[in-house]
């Protein structure tokens, strides 16, 4: 089976009907994508699959071979943290920060989809994600943050 | 079974910390070593060791140590442990105020038992007010002795010189030199017990809002949870877990499971578990077991209460307890306005995100773990215990954990993943899925209080009797002052394994107190806010419940069937919290959606004002899910709703719009305040709802599945 992770390509095999959350964690050494649920519940698991979030904790690796998959290892492009990911440090959008990677992966699938969400579309894209120790007003600030920096970076807004 | 409320044990550590003078250095690195010792026994019982160090004349009783080595670099040992409530972060700030040094310049090293010192466990919001003064001690006279250093140096009076964001500087001749200069070459050790600190009006970096000091770890994936730990030839393992509670095990048949390629059973006598290469192979090789269990008839959430009150246990010695001078009778026979009341709260799970999980590794008979706990020197007794091994053998290692709220005391998955390693000869990683982190780590004590009050016609409260049923004394004490007062906790035989959680039975106590409060209000004619500033002398909680009401313009706020709003205050280990809730809530049978909260609260100096607005958002957000609509349900020893797909927790789509005052109190020693601002969410809540529907709802949750019938007063 061909993964491709990150835009790096891997030939493993794999009983196909094992979730992709398992496989990025316990054979690619994937650590970032978290356990919470195991069905679908939390959102900690979330990866991008051809840019569109999905909990990888339910999804067999089978439908995601030959696929773009990002994990939250693959936002750092050249040592340099995705707008999101700043974002969240200057939010202080975290406590524990294990929900974080999922948050993050869920909000980028969003910024993708709708690069110009208004709040209430950001508590509804973020609502399958579980952040236990409540840091969500701080989510929802730091996604809007990232939002402004990635319009001003694209030189403003095309919708 | 009961692990009820265990921060409140105060057992000396059975742990013998056996570094040597060398061995300190041959574990560090030559430089500079500082140990700080303990000015008062008291506080060695919670960190630090009770004994004396055997074999030499090194203090007895070391609460931290920090240690600048030849390269410059700093490192703090301390044994707290890190799980979302930003010690590590705030603690490094403490030292770096003291020591002039750069936040960025200082790396904590905490919970690794071969590492730091003792420290009896994270919890009970005891960080900022024991082990941040601690660390503040040891910063500062690092700073002392570099400057002693640099005298003998240079040659030239202490007094010349002075330490600025890192450097030594002698003002005489302009030289400037790093820490790591100073100590090369170098062994000193010197052990502390006191040091003039830097009081909190004049703090430059302590007081100031830090950025998390390992937020790029986490936002990269990079920080590795206990659950992210991977060992060279590591095996992933599942353990057999009865169908009830209580079940003894009549016949199991693993040949199905062992002839599963790839899978081993691990058999123990009160043990069945599984090893693979990879977790699916584990996981379906325990499901390919067949075992029988046999189990006795148990309660359920419906006979809970009942079951409680008829199941109480002798009182521990030194409870809570409180008696009137007069007869509690007399008082209220007397009073003019009286009420009798019963509240319940249910049981409720923390959820940590992380479940329980460990990596074990043997290396002949020395055990290393790596666990996500609040108490990773107990978790390395019940190790040692449960191994028959000294501890000196054992060595537990805590990663920054994915988050705790009191869940996470104990040291179960820590010494199932040791077996399984131990039998497989390689080390092993297991993670709890979360159904078993519903049902066999342990809940928040169910409890019912029944309170009986009086009061006089002005309004005065003359008579308060309270009593607790299981759920704890955390909390219990009233804050107004009332002449006749009986205050009691029983505790009793919980049904279900139940511990420590954020804020313990303080949530509970405020709850029955602050509606019961309002009931008192209502019955004497008197405004809620106006009733508890009659009843109250506390100027700090006067404080804290004055600024939540003027900020959510109480005075203006006038509830109607569709929109409620209510207040409620307490104070909880040191921090005073007043929380202001407005409602919004659908016709009858409707959703209640709490749209605005805001709260005031004050824990003396504030140590880091954005991570502390942080933690106040946190508790009530949690607040908000025990308020309204978590409960665990259960029958016959098994969890009925143990699954996140069952078990309902809060939201965004929850989130009210929070607003937060934070009263800084920098003449008064800082409170830690993971819990306390979770504690008057609830009775808020109730509150408003009260004031909105006229309906009181006593039982926690109050609104599982919108408002519970009947809950609107007939107009």
């Amino acid at each position: 089976m061909e993964l491709i992770v990150n835009q790096k390509r891997y030939r493993i095999e794999l009983d196909p009907d094992r979730p992709l959350l398992w496989v990025l964690r316990n054979e690619l050494d994937l650590t970032g994508a978290k356990y919470g649920c195991g069905e679908g519940q939390c959102g900690a698991c979330t990866v991008l699959v051809e840019g569109a979030p999905v909990r990888s904790c339910l999804a067999r690796v089978s439908t995601a071979a030959g696929k773009q998959i990002t994990t939250i290892e693959g936002l750092v492009q050249n040592g340099k943290l995705h707008p999101l990911q700043e974002a969240f440090i200057e939010a202080d959008a975290m406590q524990c920060g294990y929900c974080t990677p999922g948050m993050i992966m869920s909000g980028a699938g969003l910024l993708k989809k709708n690069p110009h969400p208004g709040e209430a579309e950001i508590r509804q894209a973020l609502e399958g994600n579980v952040c236990r120790c409540g840091a969500y007003p701080r989510i929802v600030a730091a996604v809007q943050m990232a939002e402004r920096q990635m319009s001003a970076q694209t030189g403003g807004r095309h919708d | 079974m009961i692990e009820f409320e265990r921060y409140e044990l105060r057992e000396g550590p059975a742990y013998r910390f056996e570094l040597e003078r060398r061995e300190f250095f041959k574990l560090l690195g030559g430089g500079l070593i500082l140990l700080l010792v303990f000015d008062r026994p008291g506080e060695a019982q919670e960190s630090g060791r009770a004994q004396a160090m055997r074999g030499d004349a090194r203090p007895p009783e070391i609460a931290a140590w920090l240690h600048i080595a030849e390269d410059g670099s700093i490192s703090v040992y301390t044994g707290k442990a890190e799980m979302g409530q930003n010690i590590r972060t705030s603690l490094t700030q403490a030292i770096a105020e003291e020591l002039h040094a750069p936040v960025s310049s200082i790396r904590l090293v905490m919970a690794d038992t071969a590492m730091t010192p003792y420290d009896m466990g994270t919890f009970g919001s005891r960080t900022t007010p024991t082990m941040a003064p601690q660390l503040r001690k040891v910063g500062a006279a690092a700073r002392e002795a570099l400057i002693d250093l640099a005298a003998e140096k240079w040659k030239v009076g202490r007094s010349s010189i002075s330490v600025v964001d890192g450097k030594v500087k002698n003002a005489a001749s302009g030289e400037s030199i790093g820490f790591g200069e100073l100590t090369k070459g170098r062994q000193i050790m010197n052990s502390v017990n006191g040091a003039v600190l830097t009081p909190a009006e004049k703090w430059t970096v302590a007081g100031s809002s830090a950025a998390k000091v390992n937020a790029r770890d986490i936002v990269t994936g990079a920080h590795r949870y206990a659950s992210d730990i991977t060992r060279p030839g590591m095996l992933h393992g599942r353990i057999l877990r009865p169908g009830v509670f209580q079940a003894k095990l009549t016949s199991v048949d693993t040949k199905a499971a062992e002839a599963i390629p790839g899978a081993s059973i691990v058999r123990g006598v009160d043990f069945i578990g599984a090893v693979a290469e990879d977790e699916s192979t584990a996981a379906k090789a325990i499901a390919a077991i067949q075992a029988l269990w046999q189990s006795a008839q148990q309660p359920s959430n419906k006979d809970l209460f009942t079951y409680l009150k008829a199941h109480t246990t002798p009182a521990q010695p030194g409870a809570p307890r409180s008696t009137p001078e007069r007869s509690i009778e007399d008082s209220l026979a007397s009073a003019d306005h009286k009420l009798d009341a019963t509240y319940t709260v249910a049981y409720i799970a923390h959820i940590p995100l992380e479940p329980r999980a460990a990596v074990a590794e043997w290396n002949e008979d020395n055990l290393t773990v790596w666990t996500g706990t609040q108490r990773p020197f107990g978790v390395r007794s019940e190790l040692s215990e449960a191994f028959a091994l000294p501890e000196n053998k054992i060595r537990v290692i805590v990663p920054d954990t994915g988050s705790g709220y009191g869940g996470k005391h104990t040291g179960e998955v820590a010494i199932e993943a040791a077996r399984l390693a131990k039998s497989a000869g390689k080390p092993v990683k297991l993670i709890w899925t979360r159904e078993e982190e519903f049902t066999w780590a342990y809940f928040r004590p169910a409890g019912v209080i029944d309170i009986r009050s009086g009061a006089s016609s002005d309004g005065v409260i003359t008579a308060w009797e309270f009593h607790n049923y299981n759920s704890g004394p955390s909390g219990i004490e009233a804050p107004y002052d009332i002449a006749h007062r009986k205050i009691e906790f029983h505790p009793t035989a919980s049904p279900l394994r139940q511990g420590s959680y954020r804020g313990l039975a303080a949530t509970a106590n405020h709850f029955a107190r602050e509606s019961h409060m309002d009931d008192l209000a209502a019955a004497a004619g008197l405004d809620p806010l106006d009733f508890r500033l009659k009843n109250l002398k506390n100027a700090r909680l006067r404080a804290v419940l004055e600024a939540a009401a003027e900020k959510f313009g109480w005075r203006n706020a006038k509830s109607t069937p569709a929109r409620g709003f209510g207040l409620a205050c307490g104070v909880e280990k040191g921090g005073y919290v007043a929380s202001c809730a407005e409602l919004s809530i659908a016709p009858p049978g409707g959703k209640v959606k709490i749209e605005r909260v805001v709260t005031a609260f004050e824990c003396g100096a504030i140590v880091n004002p954005e991570h502390l607005k942080n933690q106040v958002e946190g508790a009530v957000v949690m607040g908000i899910g025990g308020a309204l609509f978590e409960a665990i349900e259960f029958a016959d020893g098994r969890i009925l709703n143990g699954q996140l797909s069952q078990y309902r927790v809060p939201r965004f789509s929850d989130l009210p719009v929070l607003e937060t005052i934070l009263l800084d109190r920098k003449d008064l020693p800082s409170a830690g305040a993971g819990e306390t601002p979770i504690v008057a969410l609830a009775p808020a809540v109730g509150n408003a709802i009260f004031h909105a529907t006229g309906r009181r709802l006593r039982s926690l949750p109050m609104a599982p599945n919108g408002l519970p019938s009947g809950a609107h007063a007939t107009a």
